[in-house]
Protein backbone atom coordinates (compact mmCIF):
# COMPACT_ATOMS: atom_id res chain seq x y z
CA UNK A 1 0.00 0.00 0.00
CA UNK A 2 1.13 3.94 -0.62
CA UNK A 3 0.81 6.35 1.76
CA UNK A 4 -1.95 7.94 -0.52
CA UNK A 5 -4.06 5.16 -0.97
CA UNK A 6 -4.08 4.55 2.86
CA UNK A 7 -4.92 8.26 3.02
CA UNK A 8 -7.75 8.04 0.67
CA UNK A 9 -9.35 4.25 1.90
CA UNK A 10 -9.24 6.06 5.93
CA UNK A 11 -10.72 9.20 4.88
CA UNK A 12 -13.77 7.37 2.50
CA UNK A 13 -14.39 4.73 5.54
CA UNK A 14 -14.22 7.74 7.63
CA UNK A 15 -16.74 10.10 5.56
CA UNK A 16 -18.50 7.10 4.74
CA UNK A 17 -19.88 6.38 8.40
CA UNK A 18 -20.58 9.90 8.66
CA UNK A 19 -22.98 9.40 5.94
CA UNK A 20 -24.13 5.45 6.31
CA UNK A 21 -25.51 7.59 9.72
CA UNK A 22 -28.36 9.04 7.67
CA UNK A 23 -29.90 6.24 6.15
CA UNK A 24 -30.15 4.41 9.24
CA UNK A 25 -33.75 4.75 11.38
CA UNK A 26 -33.51 6.64 14.40
CA UNK A 27 -34.62 3.86 16.47
CA UNK A 28 -31.34 2.24 16.50
CA UNK A 29 -29.66 4.30 19.10
CA UNK A 30 -32.49 3.41 21.37
CA UNK A 31 -30.11 0.31 21.91
CA UNK A 32 -28.12 1.73 24.65
CA UNK A 33 -25.58 -0.88 24.33
CA UNK A 34 -24.27 0.10 20.88
CA UNK A 35 -24.31 3.69 22.12
CA UNK A 36 -22.44 3.26 25.04
CA UNK A 37 -19.69 0.54 23.53
CA UNK A 38 -19.35 3.16 20.76
CA UNK A 39 -18.64 5.75 23.28
CA UNK A 40 -16.21 3.57 25.15
CA UNK A 41 -14.53 2.19 22.10
CA UNK A 42 -13.13 5.98 21.66
CA UNK A 43 -12.33 6.41 25.11
CA UNK A 44 -10.16 3.32 24.84
CA UNK A 45 -8.67 3.95 21.30
CA UNK A 46 -7.26 7.10 22.72
CA UNK A 47 -6.14 5.90 25.86
CA UNK A 48 -3.88 3.23 24.27
CA UNK A 49 -2.72 5.72 21.64
CA UNK A 50 -1.57 7.94 24.28
CA UNK A 51 0.40 5.15 25.89
CA UNK A 52 1.96 4.41 22.10
CA UNK A 53 3.10 7.79 21.25
CA UNK A 54 4.80 8.22 24.84
CA UNK A 55 6.38 5.15 25.18
CA UNK A 56 6.53 3.40 21.86
CA UNK A 57 9.40 2.85 19.79
CA UNK A 58 9.09 1.02 16.69
CA UNK A 59 7.89 -2.27 18.14
CA UNK A 60 9.93 -1.36 21.51
CA UNK A 61 9.41 0.78 24.75
CA UNK A 62 11.50 3.22 25.83
CA UNK A 63 11.19 5.93 28.83
CA UNK A 64 12.51 9.37 27.40
CA UNK A 65 11.24 13.08 27.67
CA UNK A 66 7.87 12.50 26.04
CA UNK A 67 7.13 11.01 29.12
CA UNK A 68 7.41 14.31 31.73
CA UNK A 69 5.71 16.23 28.78
CA UNK A 70 2.54 14.06 28.94
CA UNK A 71 2.78 14.69 32.96
CA UNK A 72 2.88 18.40 31.93
CA UNK A 73 -0.23 17.95 29.69
CA UNK A 74 -2.10 16.47 32.14
CA UNK A 75 -1.34 18.96 34.89
CA UNK A 76 -2.13 21.72 32.43
CA UNK A 77 -5.87 19.75 31.52
CA UNK A 78 -6.60 19.70 34.94
CA UNK A 79 -6.67 23.20 35.02
CA UNK A 80 -8.69 23.64 32.14
CA UNK A 81 -6.16 25.48 30.25
CA UNK A 82 -6.58 25.34 26.63
CA UNK A 83 -6.26 22.99 23.75
CA UNK A 84 -3.47 24.47 21.70
CA UNK A 85 -1.89 26.11 25.17
CA UNK A 86 -1.54 22.47 26.80
CA UNK A 87 0.23 21.33 23.02
CA UNK A 88 2.93 23.54 23.26
CA UNK A 89 3.34 23.28 26.56
CA UNK A 90 4.56 19.92 25.88
CA UNK A 91 6.42 20.40 23.22
CA UNK A 92 8.90 22.71 24.84
CA UNK A 93 8.99 20.37 28.24
CA UNK A 94 9.98 17.61 25.33
CA UNK A 95 12.40 20.27 23.80
CA UNK A 96 13.89 21.88 27.13
CA UNK A 97 14.54 18.20 28.56
CA UNK A 98 16.54 16.98 24.85
CA UNK A 99 18.28 20.72 24.97
CA UNK A 100 19.66 19.71 28.41
CA UNK A 101 20.94 16.36 27.30
CA UNK A 102 19.12 14.48 29.63
CA UNK A 103 17.16 12.98 26.73
CA UNK B 1 -36.25 34.04 24.44
CA UNK B 2 -37.86 35.16 20.63
CA UNK B 3 -36.49 33.38 18.09
CA UNK B 4 -33.83 35.98 16.66
CA UNK B 5 -32.45 35.49 20.44
CA UNK B 6 -32.34 31.81 20.05
CA UNK B 7 -30.33 32.04 16.88
CA UNK B 8 -27.76 35.03 18.38
CA UNK B 9 -27.38 32.47 21.03
CA UNK B 10 -26.67 29.41 18.72
CA UNK B 11 -23.95 31.90 16.48
CA UNK B 12 -22.44 32.51 19.59
CA UNK B 13 -21.85 29.06 20.89
CA UNK B 14 -21.04 28.00 17.43
CA UNK B 15 -18.27 30.91 17.31
CA UNK B 16 -16.50 30.20 20.54
CA UNK B 17 -16.24 26.69 19.67
CA UNK B 18 -15.75 26.57 16.49
CA UNK B 19 -12.27 29.24 16.45
CA UNK B 20 -11.28 27.39 19.74
CA UNK B 21 -11.25 24.35 17.70
CA UNK B 22 -10.11 25.55 14.94
CA UNK B 23 -6.56 26.67 16.35
CA UNK B 24 -5.38 23.08 17.19
CA UNK B 25 -5.55 22.14 13.22
CA UNK B 26 -1.90 23.85 13.31
CA UNK B 27 -0.82 20.94 15.77
CA UNK B 28 -2.40 18.52 13.61
CA UNK B 29 -1.26 19.88 10.23
CA UNK B 30 2.61 20.20 12.30
CA UNK B 31 1.95 16.69 13.61
CA UNK B 32 0.97 15.07 10.25
CA UNK B 33 4.26 16.08 8.10
CA UNK B 34 6.15 15.11 11.13
CA UNK B 35 4.79 11.90 10.81
CA UNK B 36 6.33 11.41 7.44
CA UNK B 37 2.97 13.05 5.10
CA UNK B 38 3.70 15.76 2.80
CA UNK B 39 1.48 18.64 2.93
CA UNK B 40 -0.84 17.48 0.50
CA UNK B 41 -1.49 14.45 2.10
CA UNK B 42 -2.15 16.23 5.35
CA UNK B 43 -4.43 18.74 3.68
CA UNK B 44 -6.70 15.75 2.01
CA UNK B 45 -7.34 14.32 5.51
CA UNK B 46 -8.59 17.27 7.23
CA UNK B 47 -10.69 18.14 3.41
CA UNK B 48 -12.06 14.98 3.43
CA UNK B 49 -11.54 12.59 6.58
CA UNK B 50 -12.35 15.85 8.64
CA UNK B 51 -12.53 14.22 12.43
CA UNK B 52 -10.02 15.06 14.51
CA UNK B 53 -9.59 11.86 16.56
CA UNK B 54 -9.71 9.77 12.98
CA UNK B 55 -6.83 12.29 11.68
CA UNK B 56 -4.55 11.80 14.64
CA UNK B 57 -4.96 8.44 15.36
CA UNK B 58 -3.93 7.45 11.62
CA UNK B 59 -0.69 9.71 11.87
CA UNK B 60 0.18 8.51 14.77
CA UNK B 61 0.41 4.73 13.93
CA UNK B 62 1.90 5.59 10.60
CA UNK B 63 4.56 7.67 12.28
CA UNK B 64 5.63 4.93 14.36
CA UNK B 65 5.06 2.03 12.06
CA UNK B 66 5.17 3.66 8.97
CA UNK B 67 3.33 2.17 5.21
CA UNK B 68 3.46 -1.11 6.96
CA UNK B 69 1.12 -0.20 9.01
CA UNK B 70 -1.00 1.04 7.33
CA UNK B 71 -4.08 -1.27 8.12
CA UNK B 72 -3.46 -1.09 11.03
CA UNK B 73 -3.68 3.18 10.69
CA UNK B 74 -6.79 2.72 8.63
CA UNK B 75 -9.21 0.28 11.11
CA UNK B 76 -8.27 2.80 13.79
CA UNK B 77 -8.85 5.66 12.44
CA UNK B 78 -12.32 4.32 11.13
CA UNK B 79 -13.02 2.39 15.01
CA UNK B 80 -12.75 6.43 16.27
CA UNK B 81 -15.23 7.38 13.42
CA UNK B 82 -17.83 5.13 14.84
CA UNK B 83 -18.97 7.52 17.12
CA UNK B 84 -19.98 10.03 14.02
CA UNK B 85 -22.15 7.75 12.55
CA UNK B 86 -24.40 7.62 16.61
CA UNK B 87 -24.15 11.43 15.84
CA UNK B 88 -25.03 11.43 12.45
CA UNK B 89 -28.42 9.86 13.69
CA UNK B 90 -28.57 11.92 16.33
CA UNK B 91 -28.74 15.08 14.40
CA UNK B 92 -30.68 13.58 11.22
CA UNK B 93 -33.66 14.94 12.14
CA UNK B 94 -32.64 18.72 13.43
CA UNK B 95 -31.30 18.49 9.41
CA UNK B 96 -34.37 17.76 7.79
CA UNK B 97 -35.22 15.68 4.44
CA UNK B 98 -33.24 16.90 1.16
CA UNK B 99 -30.24 14.85 -0.09
CA UNK B 100 -27.77 17.28 -0.95
CA UNK B 101 -28.62 19.12 2.23
CA UNK B 102 -27.64 15.77 4.23
CA UNK B 103 -24.86 14.82 1.82
CA UNK B 104 -23.08 18.32 3.21
CA UNK B 105 -24.22 18.28 6.84
CA UNK B 106 -22.97 14.41 6.94
CA UNK B 107 -19.48 15.79 5.91
CA UNK B 108 -19.69 18.00 8.80
CA UNK B 109 -20.94 15.73 11.37
CA UNK B 110 -18.27 15.99 14.23
CA UNK B 111 -18.03 16.03 17.99
CA UNK B 112 -18.52 19.98 17.99
CA UNK B 113 -21.21 20.32 15.48
CA UNK B 114 -23.32 17.86 17.23
CA UNK B 115 -22.31 19.00 20.81
CA UNK B 116 -23.33 22.41 19.96
CA UNK B 117 -26.55 21.41 17.96
CA UNK B 118 -28.00 19.17 20.44
CA UNK B 119 -26.76 22.05 23.40
CA UNK B 120 -29.42 24.53 22.03
CA UNK B 121 -33.33 24.59 23.08
CA UNK B 122 -35.38 25.12 19.79
CA UNK B 123 -35.00 23.34 16.53
CA UNK B 124 -34.12 26.92 14.73
CA UNK B 125 -31.13 27.23 17.11
CA UNK B 126 -30.07 23.65 16.52
CA UNK B 127 -29.81 23.93 12.99
CA UNK B 128 -27.98 27.25 13.26
CA UNK B 129 -25.74 25.68 16.03
CA UNK B 130 -25.47 22.54 13.88
CA UNK B 131 -23.89 24.47 10.18
CA UNK B 132 -22.32 27.41 12.00
CA UNK B 133 -20.03 25.10 13.95
CA UNK B 134 -19.71 22.58 11.13
CA UNK B 135 -18.85 25.37 8.24
CA UNK B 136 -16.61 27.31 10.93
CA UNK B 137 -14.59 24.61 12.06
CA UNK B 138 -14.23 23.30 8.65
CA UNK B 139 -12.75 26.29 7.07
CA UNK B 140 -10.83 26.86 10.08
CA UNK B 141 -9.34 23.29 10.29
CA UNK B 142 -8.17 22.70 7.28
CA UNK B 143 -6.85 26.83 7.13
CA UNK B 144 -5.00 25.78 9.90
CA UNK B 145 -3.85 22.32 8.71
CA UNK B 146 -2.12 23.79 6.03
CA UNK B 147 -0.37 26.62 8.19
CA UNK B 148 0.30 23.69 10.35
CA UNK B 149 2.18 21.70 7.72
CA UNK B 150 3.82 24.43 6.30
CA UNK B 151 5.24 25.33 9.30
CA UNK B 152 5.83 21.64 10.24
CA UNK B 153 8.08 21.40 7.11
CA UNK B 154 10.20 24.60 7.72
CA UNK B 155 11.28 23.16 11.64
CA UNK B 156 13.13 20.12 9.93
CA UNK B 157 14.46 18.06 12.99
CA UNK B 158 10.86 17.77 14.83
CA UNK B 159 11.73 16.01 18.15
CA UNK B 160 14.39 18.97 18.40
CA UNK B 161 11.22 20.67 19.23
CA UNK B 162 9.61 18.01 21.09
CA UNK B 163 6.71 17.50 18.33
CA UNK B 164 6.83 14.01 19.04
CA UNK B 165 6.01 14.31 22.49
CA UNK B 166 2.85 16.16 21.20
CA UNK B 167 1.38 13.90 19.98
CA UNK B 168 0.48 12.11 23.19
CA UNK B 169 -0.92 15.43 24.38
CA UNK B 170 -3.03 16.01 21.75
CA UNK B 171 -4.87 12.53 22.43
CA UNK B 172 -4.67 13.17 25.91
CA UNK B 173 -6.73 16.64 24.86
CA UNK B 174 -9.37 14.60 22.98
CA UNK B 175 -9.52 12.16 25.70
CA UNK B 176 -9.88 14.16 28.61
CA UNK B 177 -13.60 15.85 28.62
CA UNK B 178 -14.97 12.46 28.09
CA UNK B 179 -13.38 11.24 31.72
CA UNK B 180 -16.50 12.20 33.36
CA UNK B 181 -17.15 8.93 34.91
CA UNK B 182 -15.41 5.65 36.51
CA UNK B 183 -16.56 3.83 33.73
CA UNK B 184 -15.03 5.47 30.54
CA UNK B 185 -11.89 5.85 33.64
CA UNK B 186 -11.86 2.36 33.93
CA UNK B 187 -11.70 1.53 30.51
CA UNK B 188 -9.10 4.25 29.83
CA UNK B 189 -6.63 2.70 32.20
CA UNK B 190 -7.60 -0.71 31.05
CA UNK B 191 -6.79 0.33 27.81
CA UNK B 192 -3.77 2.35 28.42
CA UNK B 193 -2.47 -1.23 30.35
CA UNK B 194 -3.49 -3.86 27.75
CA UNK B 195 -0.87 -1.45 24.98
CA UNK B 196 1.62 -1.09 27.10
CA UNK B 197 2.08 -4.99 27.57
CA UNK B 198 1.25 -5.49 24.13
CA UNK B 199 3.44 -2.72 22.45
CA UNK B 200 6.87 -4.60 22.91
CA UNK B 201 5.10 -7.82 21.67
CA UNK B 202 3.07 -7.53 18.73
CA UNK B 203 3.55 -5.07 14.79
CA UNK B 204 2.85 -1.76 14.95
CA UNK B 205 -0.58 -0.41 15.45
CA UNK B 206 -1.90 -3.61 16.40
CA UNK B 207 -1.43 -3.04 20.27
CA UNK B 208 -4.01 -0.47 19.81
CA UNK B 209 -6.71 -1.97 18.09
CA UNK B 210 -6.13 -4.66 20.77
CA UNK B 211 -6.86 -2.74 23.53
CA UNK B 212 -10.34 -1.45 22.02
CA UNK B 213 -11.28 -4.97 22.75
CA UNK B 214 -11.13 -3.36 27.00
CA UNK B 215 -14.43 -0.83 25.30
CA UNK B 216 -15.95 -3.87 24.28
CA UNK B 217 -15.66 -6.15 27.47
CA UNK B 218 -16.95 -3.38 29.92
CA UNK B 219 -19.40 -1.82 27.70
CA UNK B 220 -21.65 -4.42 26.63
CA UNK B 221 -22.27 -5.80 30.34
CA UNK B 222 -22.24 -2.58 31.39
CA UNK B 223 -19.40 -3.13 33.82
CA UNK B 224 -18.92 -0.18 35.89
CA UNK B 225 -22.14 2.05 34.77
CA UNK B 226 -23.82 3.90 37.13
CA UNK B 227 -27.38 3.74 35.19
CA UNK B 228 -28.79 2.47 32.03
CA UNK B 229 -28.12 5.22 29.48
CA UNK B 230 -30.44 6.85 27.34
CA UNK B 231 -28.74 6.05 24.39
CA UNK B 232 -27.46 10.06 24.36
CA UNK B 233 -23.92 9.51 22.38
CA UNK B 234 -23.68 13.20 23.92
CA UNK B 235 -24.35 13.26 27.69
CA UNK B 236 -23.43 15.87 29.92
CA UNK B 237 -21.15 18.97 28.34
CA UNK B 238 -20.52 19.55 25.61
CA UNK B 239 -17.20 17.64 24.27
CA UNK B 240 -14.33 20.21 23.20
Amino acid sequence: MTLWQIILLASILVLGIKLLGYVVPPRVLQAPTAARTAELTTVALLSALIVVQTIGVGQGVVIDARLPALGVAAGLFALRVPFIVVIVAAAATAAAIRAMGWN
Amino acid sequence: MSAQAERRAAWRASLAVGLAVSAYGISFGALAVASGLDIWQACVLSLVMFSGGSQFALIGVLASGGVAAGPAAIVGATLLGLRNGLYAIRVSPIIGPGWPKRLLAGHLTIDESTAVATAQPTLEGQRVGFWATGAIIYVGWNLMTLLGAVLGNLLGDVRQFGLDAAAGAAFLGLVWPRLIALQPVVVAVGAAVVAAVLLPALPQGVPVLVAALVAVAVGVPNQFGTRPRSGDPISGEARL
